[in-house]
């Protein structure tokens, strides 16, 4: 079979059809922007709760606890917080981050210092987080974070309340 | 009647610049893609934070359990009506790291709990995973939005 080439001045352009191509990319960009989800940062506090602390105390602690209780209303709102039995009131988080800042200020109880928190069962659980805020750092002006105590367990869970 | 191709000139159009922009947005899109998020529940509103800050490293083995505003665990898209109900497929995650030749207590287990979830059904949760010898627990907030800088 003979094969005839062309001949022509300069260089010969070859016809690519793009349609197929533009159409998968097309369908890509859909895939991916139907598909997006804008979310929030989200961010982890840790606890360490070994089964085996709960038995028989923690050989471990050095100092007791901080002990932090946290009182519901009905509702499930704060009703108080109480700090090794001072009480700050229901909105008290910004008093007892200043009291367990007055606690490590020299940082040298960060890693040694813990807290219990003792919850009502109904208590909400956006509580928690805030009073986990409150005693676990402070964020800086330009975004850091100062630590202050990491170490952050919960008291043995209470029955849920009776009717 | 004859038609010339004089009076139907092909327009050749440049799709150089249209294809250049397309696969910048799909590298765009590519790179934002979070599958880690598909699997979180759009029902739970985690509480907010302004300490709230993606970890620096991931957790070697990670565990998510999520838990509704009424109190039911949600562990791979199925939702479950008490903590007590998640305990066999908590068995099954550690019978699985003991076959890898890992223990429990190197799996982090991430709470990610709604705001309005009370609290004493969340430490319900971590007692059946403690139960189940899971020791390390993540408590997952959102970033504050407001507090960044």
């Amino acid at each position: 079979m003979a094969v005839h080439i062309k001949k022509t001045s300069g260089t010969a352009k070859i016809p690519i059809d793009m349609t197929p191509m533009i159409d998968i990319v097309f369908q890509l960009l859909t895939f991916f922007i139907m598909t997006l989800k804008i979310a929030a940062m989200e961010g982890d506090f840790n606890i360490k709760m070994p089964l085996s602390a709960i038995a028989a105390g923690d050989p471990d602690e050095q100092m007791p606890p901080i002990k932090l209780r946290l009182v519901a209303t009905n509702d499930g709102s704060c009703g108080d917080i109480i700090m090794n039995d001072r009480s700050f009131g229901a909105d008290g988080w910004k008093a007892l981050h200043q009291e367990v800042a007055s606690l490590v200020q020299d940082g040298s109880l960060t890693a040694e210092a813990e807290v219990e928190l003792n919850c009502d069962y109904n208590l909400k659980y956006e509580n928690v987080i805030r009073a986990i805020t409150a005693v676990s750092g402070q964020r800086q002006p330009n975004g850091d974070i100062i630590k202050m105590i990491e170490k952050i367990k919960f008291a043995p869970p209470k029955p849920p309340p009776t009717k | 009647m004859r038609i010339g191709s004089r009076l139907h000139p092909t327009l050749e159009v440049d799709y150089t610049p249209m294809i250049d922009m397309t696969f910048q947005l799909i590298a765009f899109f590519m790179i934002l893609i979070n599958f880690d998020a598909a699997e979180n529940s759009d029902k739970i509103q985690l509480p907010v934070s302004i300490l709230a800050k993606p970890p620096e490293a991931p957790a070697e083995v990670a565990i998510t359990v999520q838990m509704d505003e009424k109190g039911r665990p949600i562990m791979a898209g199925q939702t479950y009506p008490s903590p007590a109900d998640i305990r066999p497929i908590l068995d099954l995650e550690r019978e699985t790291l003991e076959q890898r030749g890992q223990s429990a207590a190197i799996a982090t287990i991430i709470i990610r709990g709604h705001k309005d979830a009370k609290t004493g059904v969340i430490q319900e949760l971590i007692k059946v995973c403690q139960e189940a010898r899971f020791e390390k627990f993540t408590l997952r907030a959102q970033e504050d939005l407001q507090a960044r800088p």
